[in-house]
């Protein structure tokens, strides 16, 4: 007889909350997670209809095999050279990461949070894209900013919210922005930038240009109303935009169920929009590449916006702010089956010939090197906390075009008290 | 939502005079029409803004004219028109997104407040969100909770923002194309109880048409008035009444009637606040009522109440009054009792009046 509720004849309903599969301690096994065969999936045209791509919205995109070797229609048969390029965009991230960790140890500021594991995800990414193609990034994609060439310099001086920081300080770090690399400016709430995105590719084609956008948000922020306006909008506008889906399992503590992975893939919820979708293996860089490339070629024809899931793993912490020993198994890292896009790439390049450990660990030593000289470079300009930040008085700038009167008040009141905690210092510097 | 709101088609003369009269809904459309003429970036959307011209026809005829790319409606979704908004400012557009009702603004709140409001601040001038959100606020249609708030006083709590109610097509036209023309993001409310005719707080009276008032006078193409400049409405001694939107033409009825010399400032704008003209009205008078059809605990009142106490103190010869909205919802059977009435302006005239 079924459990039903005192005085009533309906079985009794059930609440059912998502849990991982793996908590500290466990034994993780990824064997449940149909991976697939590299080289399979078949590759539609660009223009296809967006409900063509259902298959691809379900299995993954993959390229690169156990044997090192691309397979498939989905190759993107890059040269050597923008490989190796890949390969060395990948060793300045890690080597970026590392750094700017150890600096928030150290008090050098007061946040980082690292990309490892996810690289491909936003360095192959943006490989594919035109460098004028507008980016509205997430917090992890710093390796957009690195595949773009940003200065280094300027990034640490925004980490470290010193003088030299573009922001004049405001921004949490890491929350970059560079117009001139045509990569907006993040925000801390979640999926805000999704309908911006839109926004920016609608624009661009009310204006008939050429250039379109991508954007990036992380699986669990899907669940934000953002991202379905985005989908929403992109869609009814045939919107020349890429939306990136994160996948990299964790939102903070919360495992990718929580944004509803338990029941679909990221990437279906393309088609309920009309939206291609594609999934793709996160860990391999040529499957993003070619995967962001089918996706641009389609939006600058005016064939469509896409979907992309990239099927990842977040192999560190949320951020510095985050242990995740406390929620998840410490094996998932070595066991996450679809391995470490770094080590993937340079195994590919070795088995071409075009590569060898030798010519890694001195491409690691230098990106270590590079990223150390520029640190210091940096702490030059100061360090967050240590006096060395943009002067007061850009407190009250910019929050209007024209410093309206209230704000004058405001700021002859900082300058008052600046006075008097500092006599005979200038109070605005 | 059933409004009776057509626009009525406006002879070349009305009345004695031979100036082109136009009512708030025609001033508003003539802003956006002459804004798309002059600067291909100006962008119009918004729920029913297209072919059909808005739910209260602000936006009619626009798209026939600028094109279906310039002037297009927009999927139900608040927070998606405001996001876009966000990301065609970026790009370098317009944009002029109509939100139906202000009370439908809050799913769009996070990308006003945390986006548009902070994007210059934020990336030091990387990017600017120079968007103009229009939209018909506050109650006197029976419109029911959900059609009829006031809910300025959120925004004018967020750096960043700048808020503006015109209460005149005149101002109406102006605004709007000094609000367009503004790098901030600018909330601009159009009192809908006033769209067709200035509203005396008199429920049980016909409102008069616009063409009869002196401030539906509309010029022809471009004028701005700048934001930040209240408008003094009737001049006098007596009193001070700080107003905005519907409520300037209902304290100016109840001042007339009464026979009070008051000196009604229309505030126009909330922020930037004309703090200059406030201070010297309520020095000259030594008396200050503030008006608002919001609720009354922390509305815009408050701030208003705050700045005159702070600059105004030791000229004040009675207590602020604050006439405002209850604090209750918005009731759709019971409006008449909710409204800022000609009773309860009264009632405060005469407590300022007795010190």
């Amino acid at each position: 007889m079924a459990d039903r509720p005192e005085g009533q004849n309906k079985p009794r309903l059930a609440l059912h909350v998502p849990e991982p599969k793996f908590r500290p301690g466990d034994k993780a096994d990824f064997s449940h997670i149909d991976i697939g065969e590299p080289g399979k999936m078949p590759r539609p045209d660009e223009a296809c209809e967006a409900k063509d791509t259902l298959p691809l919205c379900y299995d993954l995109i993959r390229v690169l095999g156990d044997d090192d070797k691309a397979h498939g229609p989905w190759n993107p048969k890059l040269d050597p050279d923008t490989l190796r390029t890949m390969l060395q965009h990948f060793s300045t991230v890690r080597a970026f990461d590392e750094r700017m960790f150890r600096g928030q140890r150290q008090g050098k500021t007061s946040f980082y949070m690292k990309c490892t594991g996810e690289e491909a995800t936003s360095i192959s990414a943006a490989m594919a894209l035109a460098s004028d193609d507008m980016v509205f990034p997430s917090y992890r994609q710093q390796g957009v900013l690195i595949a773009r060439g940003y200065p280094l310099l300027e990034m640490i001086n925004q980490i470290y919210s010193n003088k030299g920081d573009k922001l004049k300080g405001r921004q949490l770090p890491i929350m970059y922005s560079s117009r001139d690399h045509s990569f907006f400016s993040i925000s801390g709430n979640l999926a805000t930038q999704t309908p911006q995105a839109v926004g920016w590719a609608m624009a661009s084609a009310i204006k008939g240009d050429s250039r379109i956008a991508a954007t990036w948000v992380g699986e669990g922020s899907t669940a934000e109303g953002d991202f379905h306006s985005a989908c929403t909008f992109a869609t009814v506008y045939n919107a020349p935009v890429i939306l990136n889906v994160i996948n990299n399992q964790w939102a903070i503590s919360s495992f990718s169920g929580f944004a509803g992975a338990e029941r679909t893939t990221f990437a279906a919820r393309a088609l309920g929009y009309g939206l291609a979708g594609l999934r793709v293996d996160g860990n391999d860089p040529l499957a993003v590449y070619a995967a962001e490339q089918w996706a641009a070629n389609r939006a600058r024809a005016n064939a469509g916006p896409t979907l992309i899931e990239h099927f990842t793993y977040r192999a560190e912490g949320h951020s510095t702010s985050d242990d995740p020993s406390g929620y998840r198994s410490a094996q998932e890292r070595e066991e996450w089956p679809l391995g470490d896009p770094v080590t993937r790439l340079k195994d590919h390049l070795i088995a071409l010939g075009e590569w060898d450990e030798d010519r890694q660990a001195a491409m690691d030593k230098e990106a270590a090197e590079h990223v150390k000289a520029t640190t210091k470079e940096a702490e030059k300009n100061g360090i967050l906390g240590h006096g060395l930040h943009h002067p007061f008085r850009t407190m009250f700038q910019d929050v209007y075009e024209d410093l309206p009167w209230h704000l004058e008040e405001q700021a002859a009141q900082a300058k008052r008290e600046r006075e008097i905690k500092w006599p005979g210092e200038e109070p605005w510097s | 939502m059933v409004v009776s709101t057509q626009v009525k088609e406006q002879p070349a003369t009305a009345g004695q005079d031979t100036e082109r009269r136009l009512n708030m809904i025609e001033a508003i459309n003539e802003a956006l029409d002459v804004m798309m003429a002059r600067d291909p970036d100006v962008i119009v959307m918004g729920e029913d803004v297209g072919y059909f011209g808005g739910v209260f026809r602000c936006t009619a005829g626009l798209q026939e004219k600028h094109g279906k790319t310039r002037v297009f409606d927009t999927p139900i979704s608040e927070c998606g028109i405001i996001g876009v908004a966000v990301g065609m400012g970026a790009y370098g557009l317009r944009p002029v997104p109509e939100i139906q009702f202000a009370d439908y603004i809050y799913p769009g709140l996070d990308q006003l407040i945390s986006e548009a409001a902070r994007l210059r601040y934020r990336s030091a001038c990387d990017y600017i969100a120079p968007m103009t959100v229009r939209s018909p606020f506050g109650g006197g249609i029976f419109g029911g909770q959900t059609h009829s708030q006031s809910p300025e006083a959120i925004f004018t709590h967020v750096a960043g923002l700048k808020t503006v109610i015109p209460a005149t097509p005149y101002d109406a036209k102006g605004l709007l194309i000094s609000a367009i023309e503004d790098n901030d993001p600018v909330i601009f409310f159009e009192p809908k109880r006033i769209y067709n005719g200035p509203f005396s707080g008199y429920y049980d009276k016909p409102v008069e048409p616009w063409k009869k008032h002196r401030d539906s006078v509309v010029p022809e193409g471009y004028y701005k008035i700048p934001l930040g400049k209240a408008r003094t409405v009737t001049e006098g001694e007596q009193i001070t009444v700080l107003a905005y939107g519907t409520m300037v033409h209902v304290a100016e009825a109840v001042c007339a009637e009464k026979g009070v010399e008051a000196d009604i400032l229309d505030l126009r704008t909330m922020m930037p606040l004309d703090i200059e003209a406030i201070e010297a009205s309520v020095k000259k008078t030594g008396k200050c009522m503030i008006v608002h059809e919001a609720t009354r605990t922390s509305g815009f009142g408050a701030e208003l109440s705050a700045l005159v106490q702070e600059r105004c103190f030791y000229h004040l010869e009675a207590p602020i009054e604050r006439v405002t909205g209850f604090d209750t919802p918005y009731p759709h059977s019971l409006e008449w009792a909710y409204f800022p009435g000609p009773v309860r302006l009264g009632e405060a005239i005469d407590r300022l009046l007795s010190e």
